[in-house]
């Protein structure tokens, strides 16, 4: 390890240790802000695990986000926390394992309305358990969880999918998985795989948005699907991921995180043309930033090394 | 390998920096003399919900602020200080709700805050009411754990009721009248797989097999289904004395039209939610005659006449109230305005105080909470020459006899 890996290992620590005392210095609308941050890093970067590497563009985060939510609804009450969770995870790893075993074989825009139909068919099949089995609609979530705790929760979180994302990166699977996104038929041919690896990257990724639903749900007091299935999620996190540039692991977050104070300076300033504007900026986005801000980022940094005339690439 | 790790390590360093100095924007607020009321609201301007709170909530908050600013403000000990209006758009989701009444109250701290609409979203809403100390007068919010928030969270104020109270009501009059001979025994019940839907039509099984109907069809259909006519002409098959139809304003158009059509023509026919809305006379005119649903008011009050002249001369393009929860969120308007007065300052604590126990002149009448809750609610209401009366529980001050058997369809 050299002098400034080191330095980067602790200013990150720093960074962490910061944040986690982030709840005792702030007021309750900048720790409510402090959630969204972490709530979108965390889908956006847990959706770049996936689709940064297979280039596979996912609209299911908020099935997985969904499930999670309601699995706190049904059991939040009956089971201690930690084990609420547990069992959210697990049920999102079955959900996902099926749905990936079942679709990844599609690819292109196959596979993109296979997702988002993938959400509404969760959905559609909660109603249907829900007026005709349980006869309810609307589930009440009264936990003693406060704010501090959902936020203390989810930087862990956040923290544990940039680990798990680094270290998939210098793996066998992160490189299998960049083979295939280059190229399936290759990655085929050199005897990769190609299933296992990518629902195995599918499953890990969804555990991370159904644990975010799952740490999210006592927030809201009341979950029903309209709330909890929410399409609008999917299509922000995409955004989000893709301004970011999904080919890095921190790249999603550089994304997430601008792109949820700028939502909120809308919301706060426009309150009544606010998804005019946000529409607006999408557009000036993807035109202005095609590779996202990591691909200016590295677009910048290879005009400097070309400018000192070494033109050596990694 | 290595620099790309490097890369990758200080990019997340940026980015946890990045979130470090995040949560510290906008630090630092005003201090602000009481030279105005702050009055802040988050409502859904766009999303599913926004159709409910253009109809409900977002004129009656615009009559009851102009109003009162018209009269040199709210009454604070012996001055008038007007109303400054705070407001956001909820975009229809619980988290974006949360998050814009954390702005209102750490932020803008604001004095008062009148509720978001619908169930889900005051739900979403009432624990960062109750912890901020502020009240919550939730009138467009109908649970059947009414009676537990209120005890939860005792600044909360749930105007609406509960569900089950709703499908009681209207069994208890379908008893009345088949008492009197006017029905028969078979009921038809059709409810929308919506928590509305769900809650009423549970609520609605065990009351009608205790009282000896015979339910001979129940079935649920889903949010957004756009051909209603198979449902409807199956229920005309068999001829029911009463229909039901636990529907939300998409669908109660929609079965409406759909039994016109067909002429299936029940003595009872009931619809849910937007029956009481001004866009179902505009629609059926002469045709919406004996018409039932959910909600009603006492149309013959001089009160709710004014109230509904001064609504139609405020809101844009002369808009009516809807005849159920309109003229309830425009009377917890009033109980807020009074129970201000009253304690002459901006002390929420005695303001919460005040409501719980005072009791308030309004356009529904005069009302006092027990349990933070009305005493009386309008679960039944009919269309009677061009008004939403109601008319159950027949035993609410202005009540109307209902019209039996419902008239005829004509042809449009």
């Amino acid at each position: 390890m050299s002098v400034s890996q080191l330095l980067i290992g602790a200013v990150s620590l720093a960074a962490i240790a910061g944040l986690a005392v982030v709840p005792s210095l702030v007021d309750a609308y900048h720790l409510a802000l402090g959630i969204t941050l972490l709530q979108f890093t965390i889908l956006a970067t847990a959706w770049g695990l996936f689709s940064g590497p297979t280039r596979y563009v996912s609209l299911a985060t908020t099935a997985f986000f969904g499930v999670g939510a309601y699995t706190v609804a049904v059991l939040g009450e009956q089971l201690p926390w930690p084990l609420v969770l547990t069992v959210a995870a697990v049920i999102g790893s079955v959900t996902s394992a099926i749905v990936g075993l079942s679709t990844l074989r599609l690819s292109g825009v196959h596979f993109v309305i296979f997702t988002f139909g993938l959400a509404e068919l969760v959905k559609q099949l909660v109603v249907w358990f829900e007026v005709n089995k349980s006869r309810v609609l609307g589930r009440y979530i009264f936990l003693d969880i406060t704010q501090q705790d959902i936020y203390w929760q989810l930087l862990a979180l956040a923290v544990i999918v940039f680990a798990v994302g680094w270290l998939i990166a210098r793996s066998r699977l992160g490189f299998a998985l960049r083979i295939i996104g280059e190229d399936e038929t290759v990655a085929r041919h050199c005897g990769i795989n190609v299933t296992f690896a990518k629902v195995a990257l599918f499953v890990i990724s969804a555990v991370f948005m159904t644990l975010v639903g799952a740490i999210m749900a006592p927030r809201w007091t009341y979950i029903e699907p309209s709330i909890a299935f929410n399409a609008t999620i999917s299509f922000e996190v995409v955004i989000m991921a893709l301004l970011g540039g999904a080919h890095r692991v921190w790249g999603p977050a550089l994304g997430a995180i601008p792109l949820t104070l700028l939502f909120e300076f809308l919301s706060a300033r426009f309150p009544n043309t606010s998804t005019l504007i946000m529409g607006v900026v999408f557009l000036l986005i993807v035109y202005a930033l095609p590779s996202g801000v990591v691909g200016l980022i590295e677009k910048i940094r290879q005009f400097r090394r070309g400018s000192a005339a070494q033109g050596s690439g990694t | 390998m290595g620099s790309s790790t490097k890369r990758r390590a200080v990019g997340l360093s940026v980015g946890l920096a990045m979130m470090a100095g995040a949560a510290t924007i906008g630090w630092g607020d005003q201090a602000q003399a009481q030279t105005s009321v702050k009055i802040g609201y988050a409502i859904s301007r766009t999303g599913p919900a926004a159709g409910g709170a253009a109809v409900t909530s977002i004129p009656n908050y615009e009559l009851w602020v102009k109003e009162v600013n018209a009269a040199g403000g709210l009454k604070l000990g012996d001055k008038r200080v007007p109303i400054e209006v705070v407001q956001y758009d909820d975009r229809s989701s619980a988290e974006e709700a949360a998050k814009a009444l954390e702005r209102l109250i750490n932020q803008d701290k604001v004095d008062f805050i009148l509720p978001p609409w619908g169930t889900g979203l005051n739900l979403a809403v009432g624990p960062i009411l109750n912890k901020a100390g502020y009240p919550h007068l939730a009138s467009t919010a109908v649970t059947d754990r009414a009676p537990e928030l209120a005890k939860r969270w005792p600044n909360s104020f749930w105007l609406l009721g509960t569900s089950a109270d709703a499908s009681k009501t209207l069994v208890e009059m379908l008893v009345k009248l088949r008492g009197e001979g006017k029905i028969g025994d078979t009921v038809a019940m059709v409810s929308i797989a919506d928590g509305f839907g769900i809650d009423l039509s549970a609520a609605a099984r065990p009351a009608l097999a205790a009282a000896k109907f015979k339910l001979a069809y129940d079935k649920t259909y889903p949010v957004g289904t756009q051909d209603l006519g198979p449902i409807v002409n199956e229920v005309k098959a068999l001829n029911p004395d009463t229909f039901i139809a636990f529907s939300y304003p998409p669908d109660t158009i929609a079965i409406t039209e759909q039994a016109r059509i067909s002429g299936f023509n029940p003595k009872v026919y009931y619809t849910g939610v937007g029956t009481a809305f001004p866009l179902f006379k505009q629609k059926f005119a002469a045709n919406a005659e004996g018409v039932m649903g959910i909600g009603g008011w006492s149309g013959d009050s001089p009160a709710i006449k004014d109230y509904l002249a001064r609504h139609k001369a405020s809101a844009a393009n002369g808009a009516e109230p809807d005849r159920w929860a309109s003229a309830v969120t425009f009377a917890s308007l009033q109980m807020l305005q009074q129970a201000i007065e009253r304690v002459g300052k901006v002390d929420r604590a005695a303001v919460i105080k005040d409501l719980q126990t005072g009791s308030f002149d309004t356009v529904i009448g005069k009302v006092k909470f027990e349990n933070n809750m009305p005493t009386n609610y309008w679960w039944v209401g009919q269309w009677q020459g061009g008004e939403f009366y109601g008319v159950a529980p027949s035993g609410n001050a202005g009540a109307r006899q209902p019209i039996l058997p419902k008239p005829a369809w004509k042809t449009q």
